[in-house]
């Protein structure tokens, strides 16, 4: 990647990470979330992690964002105005003067800006990666799709109706009405978020 | 180096019009097509100064679907209703269409041609996981449809936002396993590689299409394609016996005519994918690099040039593609919509365990058998 797209994506990087935090209506935060995390895709698929890159810009804005997108059309958030207490703007100052002091350091001690080496660029390939995963990692990989599998599980235990209604919902679940309440439709979506979360899983299977 | 950006741009430019050029003229044929099976005239009207009937030409409707509606949508008001969120209102439209058009960017529409000592690779991008690209680009469609309905400020029209991301990030699962279950078969990310695996025959007479190897997968990515180009049989987004429009309700002029393009890319994309992964993309039935080798007893072998090799394979490519963008329109006025519960049951509980077993023989076979594509 040349440094010109570099500096210009971490600008845009930068800039929509400002947008999530400084805007007031919730829509408009997460579309510059899904711009940031999009921006940070591009950047892996230009620095040679090709795979990671398109698999985030997969799950998180094309799945995730748009869940979160439900989740605030469901709750009905709405637009804030300036709020907070005393304390909290204390601790979010001190936060931020660690942040700052850190990335201080960060930059007083990077002499230049250095170039991805030749071996860092072939190791994101798709190839690399799914041996990495099947040979060294195998065991840890092996744990996480468990822990995954076990996460599905139980958000559709959560969304399942009780047992008692099941009948009488079941008759009238056919309804269009009734298949758009919307607490029923933050339920399936619910559970449609964990299933998405499991196609790396099958991706790199 | 400016030659190789020259060629570049000339191949996406070339291939965003003609993929705009085919929305297009599907656009037509949707409408004299539905006129036909319905057995009406459809439109007819209009004509660039009654040249065609002074021939005696039948009105076959071009001028209205091509010229007059385009002319009438790009020069009506562009309505924004009160209280809606003029930026995302705007931006809504062009989030839609600009995924789709990108792409086609690795859409390989022929092998290589040779053109003054420079062998022109017939792919506007070369990219290694073109096959995680385009689910990737898929996926971002979602926020046209999603911030559209959210945007303008109208019931319908949010209803109709949140059904269609609703039922694309559903149906995505089973377009993902179909393109799995292809990639394992083929053992590559690749298009022009798996464009190319596809040449050759089988038993001395068979094209090596991907149909005979993956029918089950062929069928998935088909229905989940066509579902996540919102048509009928589901269409529900747009329902407009319940949604009057769904997400683009509040729309006029040229900004809905931009959300109709989208519709008809997408039909495009559908059918380009279904034909690169399962008809061989542009593989002409016994044509090779140096020309036909017909089957037979004798095996007649006719010698071609590069460039009729290529010319030849293009061809092929978009008839293929034609055809099915015709598919797809047919079977809009051929099935009732589904219900929305009966949608979600139908990707969720009948495409996704059918694209998991499917996924799970393909890789079996593959690694326990060792086949090789």
């Amino acid at each position: 990647m040349s440094l010109g797209l570099f500096f210009f994506l971490a600008v845009l990087a930068a800039l929509s990470a400002l947008g999530v935090i400084a805007q007031r209506n919730p829509v408009h935060c997460l579309l510059a979330l899904a711009v940031n995390l999009l921006d940070i895709g591009v950047m892996f698929v230009g620095l040679g992690a090709v795979t990671v890159g398109f698999l985030q810009i997969i799950i998180y804005v094309g799945a995730i964002m748009v869940l979160f997108l439900f989740v605030i059309w469901l709750l009905n958030l709405q637009a804030e105005g300036f709020s907070g207490y005393l304390g909290l703007k204390l601790f979010g100052a001190i936060g931020a003067a660690a942040l700052a002091a850190e990335f201080a350091t960060l930059f007083l001690h990077t002499s230049r800006i250095s170039t991805p080496g030749a071996s860092a660029l072939t190791q994101g390939t798709i190839t690399t990666l799914g041996r990495h995963l099947f040979s060294d990692y195998l065991v840890a990989f092996e744990i996480t799709s468990l822990l995954l599998l076990a996460a599905v599980v139980g958000a559709i235990g959560l969304a399942r109706r009780p047992p008692l209604s099941a009948g009488l919902s079941a008759a009238a679940g056919s309804d269009l009405a009734t298949a758009e309440s919307p607490r029923q439709m933050s339920r399936s979506m619910s559970v449609s978020a964990e299933q998405q979360t499991t196609t790396p899983r099958a991706g790199s299977a | 180096m400016l030659i190789e950006l020259v060629i570049g741009a000339i191949k996406a430019i070339v291939i965003v019009l003609l993929v705009l050029g085919l929305s297009g003229v599907l656009l037509w044929f949707e409408r004299k097509g539905a006129a036909l099976i319905q057995d009406r005239i459809g439109a007819n009207r209009a004509a660039v100064f009654g040249w065609g009937r002074r021939l005696g030409l039948p009105n076959l409707g071009l001028v209205n679907t091509l010229l007059a509606d385009p002319l009438k949508l790009f020069t009506k008001e562009d309505f924004v209703p009160d209280g809606a969120d003029h930026f995302l209102h705007g931006l809504a439209p062009f989030l839609a269409l600009f995924p789709i058009l990108i792409a086609f960017a690795v859409v390989p529409v022929g092998d290589t041609l040779r053109v003054a000592q420079r062998n022109v690779n017939l792919q506007a991008a070369h990219v290694d996981v073109a096959a995680l690209y385009l689910l990737a680009v898929i996926g971002i469609g979602v926020y046209g449809l999603a911030l559209g309905g959210w945007a303008s400020n109208n019931r319908w029209s949010l209803l109709g936002g949140i059904r269609a991301s609703a039922q694309m990030i559903s149906y995505e699962l089973a377009l993902g396993l179909a393109f799995l279950a292809v990639v394992v078969t083929y053992g590559t990310l690749d298009l022009q590689e798996i464009c190319r695996l596809q040449g050759g025959v089988w038993f001395g007479w068979l094209p090596r299409w991907g149909i005979l190897v993956q029918p089950v997968s062929f069928l998935l990515l088909l229905t989940a394609g066509m579902a996540e180009s919102k048509r009928v049989p589901f269409d529900v987004p747009e329902a407009e016996s319940e949604l009057v429009a769904g997400y683009f309700t509040e729309y006029s002029g040229g900004k809905q005519a931009v959300f109709m393009i989208t519709d008809f890319a997408e039909v495009v994309l559908v059918a380009v994918l279904v034909t690169l992964f399962f008809f061989g993309g542009w593989q002409v039935p016994w044509l090779y690099a140096d020309g036909f080798h017909f089957p037979g007893p004798h095996g007649v072998f006719l010698p071609l040039p590069n460039y009729v090799v290529a010319i030849l394979q293009i061809v092929a490519f978009w008839l293929k593609t034609v055809f099915f963008c015709c598919f797809q329109i047919l079977v809009r006025w051929t099935l009732p919509r589904f219900r929305y519960d009966q949608l979600m049951q139908f990707g969720w509980k009948g495409l996704l365990p059918v694209g998991v077993l499917n996924l799970i023989l393909t890789a079996f076979v593959v690694v326990i058998a060792g086949a090789h594509y």
